[in-house]
């Protein structure tokens, strides 16, 4: 856990020094903010590219149909918010102007989840990944560190369509021993024989805590991370469906509609076994600090932990 | 301007009112006041004003057309064809399963650069398009019509305001000011006046003209090119339904398909204007 923990990164601040460079390589990059560049660190990019970043100032819809109008004529855009304004205020924008023409456009919001802390509900986005999940085309990726968060980028960039990346405000714990990202596939970072956990995001970092917890219980747990929710890595899914028969999914987001809806979708068709979720249930956040939120609403190791043992205890 | 080339504009403006009533007669759905009322406007553009062809569809110097009130796509649909950019049979096959041309603007057909259907997002796209061609030095122009009912959207004046701030001369808005929206008329719906003044204060430059005077909308094409360093919007005054007597000004016909009988009428009322 020292280690861990010494090991922090604003995946932000990856995400900016990675559009500087793919701007070095890539004079097609365009790079679009409403305002928030300095928060997103898209302001990296607009500083060595000015001519290739454009602010909307406070319009996300202005911007998102301004991606889809510059990816019709060749562009690949990265286009950058809050993860509450690019999901919930612009969603027609992006469902019917970008995806659905399947154009380039990578949507990389920050300040995605409860972790944003301080500002409270209306800045707590954690129903994004849902609103994006039902629409057909996107990839959505919830990286889980920062250097992860490095490869999706670059891997959106190499790769045509519509893309949502989701990053955190806080700063994030590096996992260590990660295998190479891919999109559209999960890793097995611990293995384990009672059950597996699957997280995505922060929740990696508290899924390998609480595997250590555990283990001083006397449950031994695998640990999966999933980092690209949509497609989900359906063959995973079913593989560690088959071995462990308990799978626990957690995630900074509702229990609605994201990662444990994806999870669970997979298992009930191709190989049902008992699937409970850790994320938030049914309810808005408010204002606190990360850490405190985190506990606050039951997302943290020893929560993780607990609802673990209750899946062990319940009979199939 | 010469009397031949705006002849030549009306007959094609004729073609494409008796191609919309045809294929939404067939199609038994769709919005024929909207289109009628953007066919002036859509002959124009295609036959005279952008510089296009099906030959350079993919080519980054060609002007762009982005149709923002989607719904009235019936009207591009047979400028399309006219031009050459898919043969004329498809229009038949409007609306139906796996058709060419969809219900709303969709990429699969040859002519159209992105996807319309719901309203208001269209002069940002437009924009976006104008955008790159300034990055990329190009010199080509992009046209977005847009319907008067939609301008209620928020998006339509985030994107004005954005256009005028990014100085987009290679952008020209046409507004088909026809006056009725799906519910009834603009004006008891939402009030879209002073439009001149709201479009002006935004930072554009504003030009009036009749909608279906094709020397107008020639001249009034000509003056938006030779403006700089502002976008430019043609409030082209129209009529909902245009050329179809029973059609004009009845809202019924937002989005309403004629009958077959109806069309019968329809194309006999438009084949006499053209031979007159």
């Amino acid at each position: 856990m020292q280690q861990l923990k010494d090991e922090k990164f604003y995946a932000r601040d990856v995400y900016g020094k990675t559009l500087v460079e793919l701007g070095k390589i890539d004079p097609n990059l365009v790079v679009l903010d409403a305002d928030l560049s300095g928060s997103t660190r898209t302001s990296f990019f607009a500083r060595e590219f000015p001519e290739r970043f454009i602010n909307f100032g406070v319009a996300e819809q202005n911007m998102m149909a301004h991606a889809a109008g510059l990816a019709s004529c060749g562009k690949i855009v990265f286009v950058s918010t809050f993860a509450m304004f690019a999901s919930a205020r612009a969603l027609d924008q992006v469902r019917n102007t970008i995806i659905y023409n399947k154009f380039n456009v990578k949507i990389v919001a920050t300040h995605g989840g409860i972790t944003v802390g301080e500002d409270g509900a209306s800045h707590q986005a954690l129903e994004d990944i849902n609103f994006f999940r039902a629409i057909p085309y996107i990839t959505i990726i919830n990286p889980s560190d920062a250097w992860e968060a490095r490869d999706a980028i670059i891997a959106a960039h190499k790769t045509p369509g519509p893309f949502y990346i989701r990053l955190g405000r806080s700063k994030i714990a590096t996992i260590p021993n990660k295998p190479e990202f891919k999109i559209g596939k999960g890793f097995i970072i611990e293995e384990g024989n009672d059950l597996a956990i699957i997280a995505n995001g922060i929740m990696v970092n508290e899924a390998l805590a609480a595997r250590k917890l555990l283990k001083d219980q006397g449950v031994s747990a695998a640990v999966v991370n999933m980092p690209t929710v949509k497609p989900i890595d359906s063959e995973l899914i079913v593989d560690l469906a088959k071995k462990y028969r308990r799978l626990l999914v957690c995630e900074e987001h509702q229990i609605t509609g994201g990662l444990y809806s994806a999870v669970c979708e997979v298992t009930s068709l191709r190989f049902p076994v008992l699937v409970h979720p850790v994320g938030v249930d049914n309810k808005f956040g408010q204002s606190g600090s990360p850490e405190e939120l985190v506990k606050f609403y039951g997302l943290s190791s020893s929560s993780i932990a607990e609802k673990a043992q209750q899946l062990l205890r319940q009979k199939n | 301007m010469s009397s031949n080339k705006i002849l030549y504009l009306e007959k094609q403006a004729q073609t494409i009112r008796q191609r919309i009533i045809s294929m939404l007669a067939k199609a038994k759905s769709g919005h024929p006041g909207g289109s009628l009322s953007s066919t002036d406007i859509m002959a124009c553009l295609f036959f005279e004003v952008m510089n296009h062809s099906p030959e350079k569809k993919d080519s980054p110097d060609r002007d762009r057309f982005h149709l923002s009130k989607g719904h009235c796509c019936p009207a591009l649909y047979a400028a399309l064809s006219l031009a050459g950019y898919f043969p004329e049979e498809e229009l038949g096959k409007l609306r139906k399963l796996g058709a060419l041309l969809q219900g709303h603007p969709d990429r699969r057909t040859p002519g159209v650069e992105v996807a319309s259907g719901s309203l208001g997002q269209g002069l940002s796209v437009a924009s976006g398009m104008a955008i790159a061609g300034k990055i990329d030095k190009l010199d080509y122009r992009v046209y977005c019509i847009m319907g008067d009912g939609e301008i209620q959207e928020g998006n339509i004046w985030e994107a004005a305001m954005s256009a005028a701030h990014f100085k987009l001369d290679n952008l020209c808005a046409i507004l088909d000011y026809n006056r009725f929206q799906i519910d009834g008329r603009t004006e008891d719906i939402m009030n879209l006046e002073p439009l001149l003044n709201k479009w002006e204060a935004f930072g554009w430059h504003v030009i009036q003209c009749d909608g279906h005077n094709i020397g107008e909308l020639l001249e009034s094409f000509e003056e938006a090119k030779t403006v700089k360093q502002k976008p430019c919007i043609i409030i082209a005054h129209t009529v909902k339904g245009k050329g179809v007597s029973f059609m004009e000004h009845v809202v019924d016909f937002h989005g309403r398909a004629p009958s077959l009988d109806e069309e019968i009428v329809a194309l006999k009322e438009l084949k006499n204007i053209s031979e007159k």
